[in-house]
């Protein structure tokens, strides 16, 4: 489970002064559940998932990632979570299997267990004629499946996803779609953020649509449609966005 | 024991991530396996190829006036070490424009002045630091030195004085230095700045990819999402730039020492008399040389990687190292001054302390004081850099500068 407490980032900008990316926003994502972050480029869904990965701390408020909270016990965090992003990229001259054998071993998995974690993911994501390529000669569908095995290798409980799609080609964007759905199939807690309506339409369980760091609505689609009287979720969006 | 492990699986992920970097590998392995032999086996056969070339050449030197002295230009006209050129006014642009080597102005009744015992003055003319002027000049010098003693001693019998009267003092020198020491003495000044140079060199580029390169190849966000605490990221990312540099350093040291022995062999044996200093070097010394660079090589290791680190990309890191090259050149440079030696303030000047204490060893000489006051102070600063690495690896407006 996810629960954020009035998490916020303020970052100092030499021009522009200071910018609050994340205010005191709250929610929770329960497991079995995809959680999405709904928001245009800049409204600070990145902030938000990399407070949450504890790859950045908050300047106030805290929130707790399977049990663990991400200022206190920043490793433990990181040793539940799963972090997917499109910025999350992969050594190139490693092969696809060191890279997830790397990751293993930095999440402490023993050789054995390590081992066998490897030819399942392999051969479930279907990488195995690919595993002992360098990742700088995959192409983008295989790089994902390798960032996929990656951030699978440790079986966290937790997915974090940040905008996974976003410049990939549809048939890699299906595969990671596909996992995505099938994390949750799995009862891991997901959180994903997104640009796209359409995206976070099929995918999102709970939807919270976040602008200029303030998280301004949550809810199913169903809820969302209700307290905005519009039925698609482009209309939705706006209709919350311009309400402020 | 967990932090040890953590070390260890990023140490030798960077490691096999490097070693597969065509960049780490030139910087690495090959400069130092081919700089050291070009060096010293090209410019060192070049340099005694050239000096060779020059002794054997006959300089042209020219004779001004001596008409009325026929004894002596028919003697120095036989003389076999030179070739007299005709006499012209312009030898001074001649000998400018190299096209005459020197000249020497014998004076008026130089002979006859010889014989009624006649203070004589006989002006020799050259172009000052050219090697071949000066090649030209010695035989002139010479022939009238000889002249000159010959001379005195025929003045001295027909007076029936012995010699020892004009010359009551006899001054000699002796080297007592063993031909270790003279031979560290002189590869001593130029062992260390090489490798001093070596040992940063072999640092930055692995420095600047695995900091600067991550961070723009999109890897660095992957990396922090791992269990491992920044700490000891750093400490394994340094690890492998300290390798780097460690394993540049040992092969310029093999590299030179092979050449070396190749020089010897090669170059100096074409030379009339074989080596003319007692050149050698000893492994031990070479050793405690290397010893002796172990902090330096982390201190360079870890503030190249806390600079690269600051950088946005590897072409912004490069701008900061190369300065960084040039400003260190300047205190590795200290084992080349003729004359500076170690004193206690100088061992705590990092890099001129090991550029000067490297040149001491060399010469066989082991001042342990300084020794591990040298070695001690190098290690502070090492831990100083390595600690401001790990500060910055934890700043967010580092790591995430844009």
């Amino acid at each position: 489970m996810i629960e954020a407490r009035q998490l916020t980032k303020v970052f100092q900008d030499k021009k522009r002064g200071e910018i609050r990316a994340v205010n005191e926003v709250s929610f929770r994502c329960q497991p079995g559940q995809i959680f999405g972050l709904l928001g245009v480029n800049g409204a600070g869904k990145t902030t938000c998932l990399r407070l949450l990965g504890t790859i950045l701390q908050p300047n106030s408020g805290t929130a707790s990632v399977a049990g663990f909270d991400v200022v206190r016990e920043p490793a433990r965090v990181r040793a539940s979570i799963g972090f997917l992003s499109t910025a999350t990229a992969l050594y190139g001259r490693l092969t696809a299997q060191e890279m997830v054998e790397y990751f293993g071993r930095l999440h402490g998995l023993a050789e054995a267990v390590l081992h066998e974690r490897i030819e399942s993911l392999f051969s479930t994501l279907d990488m195995n004629e690919f595993r002992h390529r360098r990742c700088e000669q995959l192409s983008s569908g295989m790089k994902q499946k390798v960032s996929i095995a990656r951030t699978l290798v440790h079986d966290p409980p937790v997915m974090i996803f940040d905008e996974p799609t976003h410049g990939v080609d549809v048939l890699t964007a299906r595969t990671v779609v596909h996992f995505i759905r099938d994390c949750r199939a799995r009862g891991k807690t997901v959180i994903f953020s997104t640009h796209t309506m359409r995206e976070a339409e099929k995918l999102c369980d709970t939807i919270a649509i976040i602008h200029q760091g303030h998280i301004m609505a949550e809810g199913t689609l169903g809820q969302l449609r209700a307290q905005t009287g519009a039925q698609d979720l482009e209309d939705v969006f706006v209709s919350v966005v311009e309400a402020k | 024991m967990k932090g040890l492990r953590n070390i260890g699986v990023v140490y030798r992920k960077e490691l096999l991530d490097s070693l597969r970097d065509r960049r780490t590998i030139i910087s690495m392995i090959v400069v130092p396996l081919l700089v050291m032999p070009v060096l010293m086996l090209g410019m060192g056969t070049m340099a005694a190829r050239l000096v060779i070339r020059a002794r054997q050449e006959i300089p042209k030197v020219m004779v001004l006036g001596g008409e009325d002295s026929p004894k002596t230009l028919a003697a120095l006209r036989a003389h076999k070490t030179i070739e007299v050129a005709p006499a012209s006014q312009d030898y001074t642009n001649l000998i400018s424009e190299k096209r005459i080597r020197a000249a020497v102005e014998i004076p008026v009744g130089f002979d006859a002045a010889l014989q009624s015992g006649e203070r004589q003055t006989v002006q020799i003319y050259v172009y000052e630091g050219e090697m071949k002027s000066s090649f030209g000049a010695q035989p002139i010098d010479q022939f009238f030195r000889q002249l000159r003693d010959a001379t005195l001693n025929e003045r001295l019998a027909a007076h029936n004085f012995p010699e020892r009267l004009l010359r009551p003092i006899e001054i000699r020198q002796t080297n007592v230095a063993p031909p270790k020491k003279v031979s560290g003495n002189l590869i001593g000044s130029v062992i260390p700045y090489v490798l001093i140079l070596m040992c940063m060199t072999g640092a930055i580029y692995p420095a600047v990819d695995l900091t600067a390169g991550e961070k723009e190849r999109g890897t660095m966000e992957t990396l922090l999402t791992s269990p491992v605490g920044r700490t000891h990221l750093v400490m394994g990312k340094c690890l492998v730039v300290l390798t780097a540099s460690l394993v540049t350093t040992l092969l310029s040291l093999s590299s030179m020492w092979g050449s070396f022995a190749l020089a010897k062999r090669l170059v100096f044996r074409g030379m009339s008399g074989g080596l003319p200093l007692p050149l050698t070097m000893d492994l031990a010394s070479l050793a405690a040389v290397f010893v002796m660079m172990l902090p330096v090589a982390l201190f360079f290791s870890a503030t190249m990687l806390a600079i690269a680190l600051f950088s946005r990309s590897t072409k912004e890191a490069q701008s900061y190292l190369q300065p960084l090259l040039v400003i260190t050149i300047l205190p590795a440079v200290a084992s080349l001054l003729p004359g500076l030696e170690l004193n206690s303030r100088l061992a705590l000047v990092p890099v001129v302390n090991v550029s000067l204490v490297s040149k001491e060893i060399l010469s066989g000489t082991y001042h342990w004081s300084y020794i591990l006051l040298i070695f001690g102070s190098t290690s502070v600063y090492a831990a100083a850099a390595l600690a401001a690495a790990v500060a910055l690896f934890k700043r967010e407006s580092v790591l995430f500068r844009m």
